[in-house]
């Protein structure tokens, strides 16, 4: 019978029904202790420290600061060194402050070729759908589920709805993976996915790159999915190969991984058609990443909703947002222009950023930085000249964590500044309270940082 | 695990769809490496704005996609230790429906017209054996995965529940399943 990625994957985990072997464990600093805590208080051990790894990201300070020791934040130092020490404990290899490879856990895994295809990989972290994007089964799981995993290796799980999303089509010139997702979310909305696997296939994602199929993945949390997928393939291959962590007799694992993909004729519960010639740049106008519109549309008008929920949530996001329906969103001005996160912070991200960029300066109302995803795209980075096109074009350029897209590090909005933002939540307080979040592409965020004001990249010279 | 059965008394009413995790328990509260000590941080800043007033009362019923985007688990024990036992709402976030069945937190899905109802009834009784919601004039049945309920009823532990089948586990590592993946401690 013909099998689904997700069927075949799921079945070669299956220790029994309902109880799912887990390949990688990936670890950071925030969902982890109480975990930890729980090991030690039942006196159980983490039963494979080899399939597990650890890194410190969302309370990183991204100006430098060397080692944990020395976080400023009380909390956020001890939460780091907690990490260290539980690491230590339990055999876990950790890249904390000040290691070569610390970084953002879902860049991390790919980038030292950790995340592979037909693996399940977990994470105290909604954003584990990223790594979908190499035809892994990857989710998010709650600290409760990271003690089981711990301790086990296998999680319970309940067998998920199946949806496969179709794009034909190729994107048009200036629109990124990262409008793609963006219009799909705003399309079926953010529960439009949830209890569902989604698998991203056609031809507008096979013409993607790998860190552009992984911008996808990881929005798929925001749609309310379980896990995002990726059929593996040439892109796939070429990339991982050399890859730290990838098997030695790659060319037989690349044998294997070709068997993954979805077999002709294969049932998913639900599909979906996108035509994805029509995606314009999107920008976010309200609280929810389902409230995304083009970037030459003006701020709906809630009064024109059909539901009552819709037009309740709209009427709150934007006086929230501090706008009025009916304004061009090319007329919004954002005040601060945040680069990063593990949805946009990868090498080509930057190098998108960086080339858009053409010798201006940014806006003098406009504070922009930029944030590696890792210690070593930070490194790849410097190698090829982009942060001095950065700085010399004012924007700031920090060390490598979360930073700005959540503001649990020094990172953070004050109360009523507007950000163009690559990150993934524009929900209310995300990079600070009261901060207003528009999320936009590498090159749309760039734009906005030079303009002072949203541009249509398309007609952007 | 608290075990539960019936969770019966008033309602507090959070009248918002899209209740998201960053909003349940905001992050500056995530940095403690405790599991206890959330309940008074619930809903921070709209408590603190003055947007909201919440009672503890034993259910709590909200909009639809409650629960939404971080996986944090804070969320389900901020809202535990604040008072509540059991939250109703439309639909779920999946991550945050599988934290609360995991900390004794009960989610009941029901449909926009009955949270309605149970709005205006201001108390219910929530009988999770019979898979039964009732309040003043109403009454309605809920779904419930029979292995989820049955730990919670039971206040079993995952854990100790899946170790009693060690020997599957080893058996599967020692097979094909055990070969998938890197090894992390020799990078
Ligand atoms: S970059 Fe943002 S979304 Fe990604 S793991 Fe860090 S906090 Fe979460």
């Amino acid at each position: 019978m013909p099998k689904t990625m997700f069927e075949k994957i799921w079945e070669a985990h299956e220790v029994r029904e309902n109880l799912l072997y887990i390949d990688l464990h990936l670890v950071h600093e925030v969902t982890s202790p109480q975990a930890f805590e729980g090991l030690r208080m039942t006196g159980r051990k983490l039963r494979r420290p080899d399939k597990t790894v650890a890194t410190a990201d969302h309370n990183v300070p991204t100006d430098g600061t060397p080692t944990a020791a020395m976080i400023k934040d009380a909390l956020s130092r001890k939460q780091v060194e907690t990490l260290e020490k539980n690491a230590a404990d339990f055999g876990v290899p950790v890249y904390s402050l000040g290691s070569e490879t610390q970084g953002i856990v879902h860049v991390i895994g790919p980038e030292l070729g950790l995340t592979q295809p037909g693996m399940t990989i977990v994470c105290g972290d909604s954003h584990t759908s990223t790594h979908g994007a190499f035809g892994a089964l990857a989710f998010g799981i709650g600290t409760s589920e990271v003690e089981h995993v711990m301790a086990t290796q296998t999680l319970l799980q309940n067998l998920p709805r199946t949806m496969r999303i179709n794009y034909s089509g190729t994107l048009a010139e200036g629109v990124t993976s990262k409008d793609l997702i963006l219009a799909t979310i705003g399309k079926l909305g953010t529960s439009g996915m949830t209890g569902y696997v989604v698998e991203y296939a056609g031809e507008a994602i096979e013409a993607l790159t790998m860190e552009q199929r992984m911008t996808v993945c990881n929005m798929t949390i925001e749609g309310g999915g379980k896990a995002g997928m990726i059929a593996p393939d040439e892109t796939t291959f070429e990339y991982m190969r050399g890859k730290a962590g990838v098997p030695e007799n790659f060319d037989d694992a690349v044998e294997r991984w070709r068997q993954l993909p979805t077999d002709e004729g294969a049932t998913f519960d639900t599909e979906v058609e996108i035509d994805a010639s029509r995606i314009s740049p999107m920008v976010t106008w309200g609280t929810t990443p389902g409230m995304v519109i083009q970037v030459t549309d003006t701020v709906p008008d809630p009064e024109q909703m059909d539901s009552p929920a819709d037009r309740e949530a709209a009427i709150r996001a934007l006086q929230y947002m501090g706008l009025d329906a009916g304004t061009p969103m090319e007329e919004i001005r954002p005040e601060r222009v945040f680069i990063g996160s593990c949805t946009n912070s990868r090498i080509s991200d930057l190098r998108e950023a960086a080339g858009a960029i053409k010798g201006r300066k940014v806006a003098d109302s406009v504070r922009a930085m930029v944030v590696p995803g890792s210690a070593l795209v930070k490194a790849q980075a410097e190698d090829e000249g982009l942060d001095r096109i950065f700085s010399e074009a004012g924007f700031e350029w920090r060390g490598a964590g979360c930073s700005m897209c959540l503001g649990m590090n020094p990172d953070t909005l004050f109360d009523g500044e507007r950000c163009a933002s690559t990150s993934n939540r524009n929900f209310e307080g995300r990079q600070g309270k009261g901060g207003r979040t528009h999320l936009v592409s590498p090159t749309m965020a760039t734009a906005a940082a030079i303009e002072g004001h949203f541009v249509d990249i398309r007609n952007w010279s | 695990m608290e075990a539960i059965n019936v969770i019966e008394g008033e309602i507090a009413v959070l009248d918002r769809s899209d209740v998201d995790t960053d909003q349940i328990i905001p992050k500056q509260f995530l940095k403690r490496v405790e599991r206890t000590g959330y309940g008074e941080f619930l809903f921070y800043d709209w408590v603190r704005d003055g947007e909201i007033v919440l009672e503890p009362h034993p259910i709590l019923v909200s909009g639809r996609n409650f629960g939404s985007g971080s996986s944090r688990e804070h969320a389900v024990w901020a809202l535990h230790q604040f008072g509540f036992k059991a939250v109703i709402a439309p639909s779920f976030s999946d991550i945050f429906y599988s934290n609360s069945t995991k900390n004794g937190f009960l989610p009941v899905e029901l449909s926009e017209d009955v949270c309605q109802a149970l709005v205006e009834a201001g108390e219910a009784k929530i009988d999770l054996e019979n898979q039964m919601v009732s309040w003043a004039g109403g009454e309605a049945s809920f779904e419930i995965e029979a292995e989820i309920k049955r730990r919670l009823i039971g206040g079993l532990d995952d854990i100790a529940l899946t170790l009693m089948d060690e020997e599957e586990i080893e058996a599967f590592e020692s097979g094909p399943g055990g070969t998938y993946g890197p090894v992390t401690t020799s990078l």
